[in-house]
């Protein structure tokens, strides 16, 4: 069964200052570390700047991280030569947010699912052309798609074109990122379907990155949520959003509207923004925005410590109510 | 006599050339607003919800074409010369669109592109609109107004830069604040500080608020009244308590249905979901453009476009363009 495991994953990018020179680092991603087990959904949750989106791509080294290790079955994707991490992405591969931007304008849906065959010489040209037909099923498409251009798709059909492109070539593991967010709110929750029966069906493991918590909440088993290039908190997805450990996560809930037809009053917004991730406070990089900050926590970086089974924050003081 | 209307749309008809042809993208859009009132346009892609907000300011001129009343104050836009318009836009209509960073000018300082607004629409000079922005940038809580003033927009966060839009909208002293998408570049706490602020300014200033989105949760923070929109067509329009609790039309049951609620996931893959997708305005099907998505459809809904009326004897505050003429759910 494949399992993947990330110890300390950082990406640092330099600050260039007028003339070139380093001026210090944005910590876009700060030491992260991670388990995902096999047919697990792991749900990644944070604003703008949080790292998250930098986090799916350097676990598929789209992005080369500073340091860490990516483990997939023991083995680190991080120390891979160029060949063998071609030959390893057979087993990882990556849903996008924009299916606009994502699939070439000029090549036919067939060809589009086809590539990834061709690039990991899988199959004869009549197995590959069997395997599309598959695949568009598995998505819910018509096998004459396989002659049409994207542009003759809407939103969610190109989205499911993404995921049968991302799911050509038998990967354990799909890190999907933002994949429902760039589409019509009538048509976000069949993609949600789509990929929580593919997943079951296949015995897929997913990482499921997002800034809606209610749509995080549809397909993770458990969640981590992320601040300023770290995760402040981690558990099973019913407990955090239940029972909060981190005012972040309390102040990330609090912003959520209420449902449309509640009688239930929004509750008021959250102080102040992110900041900016080049120049992050000292402490705990939520103190000048927390409610519950005290001297501590801008002198001292809370450590992420599990506080009950599962269930980890980084918090000089977390809510007591969980344990 | 009744007070007249802020704003009065009747038969509002956008279309854009397209392969040889003009497509229909606004197909007879009709609304009021009063005077203080908040009213929420909800739609999806290729609702005609953009467009038609365009169209209330006559701002999709000459790409697109458009037909209908637009009464402001009782006086049509659609007679009005460019310089009248002018003074509208910015005037007794403010504007706030989705993009912070793309509406300023990166080249002018925040207080100076307020200044100059107010200055566009009253004659006064240099100091006292320099006060004025000042005010202004107060009023929508910039911290620091005086200070910043001098900031460019790239030094300012994505939500201090939607304030100061929010401030140059108000600049003109605008009775009716349109709203294109003005929370949906932003994070979730972002746009909670937003909705707050708009409502504010609602409660505080008397301003009407027209704002147009595609998240109903959002409209229900800030609107007294929704209307719906269907491929460029209304489907139901009411007070957001009825409608959003006892929805008069599939497609807004359908919608309410499938946003997810916080706390209460579906059964994994079991989250309720609309069929198919939203159709492509230069391909509607005939009848009511829902049916095929539609889980009450009847034979007639393929044959007969279903008039906007009351959903029922007696509802008098709601419409519905359905031929089940009844309140769902």
């Amino acid at each position: 069964m494949t399992s993947l495991s990330v110890r300390d994953l950082t990406k640092h990018y330099p600050l260039r200052g007028f003339l070139g020179g380093e001026r210090g680092v944005v910590r876009a991603l700060d030491g992260v570390n991670l388990e995902l087990g096999p047919r697990e959904t792991l749900g990644i949750v944070g604003e703008s700047g949080s790292g998250k989106t930098t986090l799916g791509r350097c676990l598929l080294r789209l992005v080369e991280p500073t340091r860490g290790a990516v483990l997939l079955d023991g083995e680190d994707l991080l120390r891979l030569g160029a060949r063998e991490l071609r030959a390893r992405r057979r087993l990882i591969q990556m849903i996008f947010q924009d299916p606009f931007g994502s699939l070439d304008p000029r090549q036919r849906v067939g060809s589009i699912l086809e590539e990834p065959l061709q690039i990991h010489r899988l199959g004869d040209a009549a197995s590959r052309r069997a395997r599309v037909l598959e695949l568009l099923d598995l998505v819910g498409l018509p096998a004459e798609a396989s002659r049409r251009y994207p542009h003759e798709f809407s939103g969610g059909q190109r989205q499911r074109i993404g995921i049968a492109r991302a799911l050509a070539t038998g990967p354990r593991i799909v890190v999907a990122d933002e994949p429902v967010s760039a589409l019509d709110v009538s048509v976000r929750a069949q993609i949600l379907n789509l990929m929580a029966g593919i997943q079951q069906r296949l015995g897929l493991s997913m990482i499921f990155i997002g800034h809606d918590l209610g749509v995080v909440e549809q397909v993770a088993d458990r969640v981590a949520v992320m601040y300023l290039g770290k995760i402040v908190e981690e558990g099973l997805c019913t407990d955090v959003l239940a029972r909060p450990l981190h005012p972040y996560t309390e102040s990330l809930l609090a912003a959520v509207p209420p449902p449309p037809g509640s009688t239930v009053l929004a509750r008021s917004a959250p102080r102040g923004e992110t900041p900016d991730p080049a120049a992050p406070p000292p402490g705990c990089p939520f103190h000048p925005r927390c409610p519950r900050a005290q001297r501590v926590c801008s002198l001292e970086v809370p450590a992420l410590v599990e506080r009950a089974p599962g269930r980890l924050a980084a918090c000089h003081f977390p809510a007591q109510s969980v344990v | 006599m009744a007070e007249l209307p802020l704003l009065e749309v009747r038969d509002l008809r956008v279309e854009f050339p397209a392969g040889g042809g003009w497509i229909e993208v606004v197909r007879g859009l009709s609304f009021s607003i009063e005077r203080g009132e908040a009213v929420g346009l909800v739609g999806e892609s290729g609702s005609g919800k953009s467009a038609s907000a365009l169209a209330l300011l006559r701002l999709l001129e000459p790409a697109g074409r458009q037909r209908g009343e637009i009464r402001l104050d009782g006086k049509d836009l659609q007679g009005m010369t460019e310089r009248e318009l002018q003074e509208v836009r910015g005037g007794r209509i403010g504007l706030v669109f989705q993009e912070p960073m793309t509406a300023l000018n990166p080249a002018i300082s925040i207080g100076e592109q307020v200044a100059e607004t107010v200055r566009a629409h009253r004659r006064i000079g240099r100091r006292e609109a320099r006060f004025e922005a000042i005010a202004l940038l107060e009023r929508v809580a910039l911290p620091n107004p005086s200070r910043r003033y001098d900031d460019y927009p790239h030094q300012l966060s994505g939500g201090q830069r939607q304030r100061v839009l929010i401030a140059a909208a108000l600049a003109g002293g605008p009775a009716l604040l349109i709203a294109d998408e003005p929370t949906t570049a932003l994070d979730v706490t972002l746009q909670a500080q937003v909705l707050d602020l708009l409502r504010r300014l609602r409660d505080e200033m008397g301003l009407a608020v027209l704002l147009i989105t595609h998240d109903l949760a959002v409209v229900a923070q800030l609107c007294q009244r929704v209307l719906v929109l269907y491929a460029g067509r209304l489907v139901e329009e009411g007070p957001i308590d009825a409608v959003f609790s006892r929805p008069a039309h599939p497609y807004t049951e359908a919608l309410l249905r499938s946003v997810p609620r916080l706390g209460q996931p579906a059964a994994r893959g079991q989250m309720p979901s609309i069929p198919g997708s939203v159709p492509d305005p230069s391909s509607l099907p005939a009848g009511c453009a829902f049916a095929p998505r539609c889980g009450y459809v009847m034979p007639i809904c393929r044959e007969e476009v279903p008039q906007l009326e009351a959903p029922g004897p007696g509802i008098e505050s709601r419409l519905a363009a359905c031929h089940l003429r009844r309140v769902l759910g």
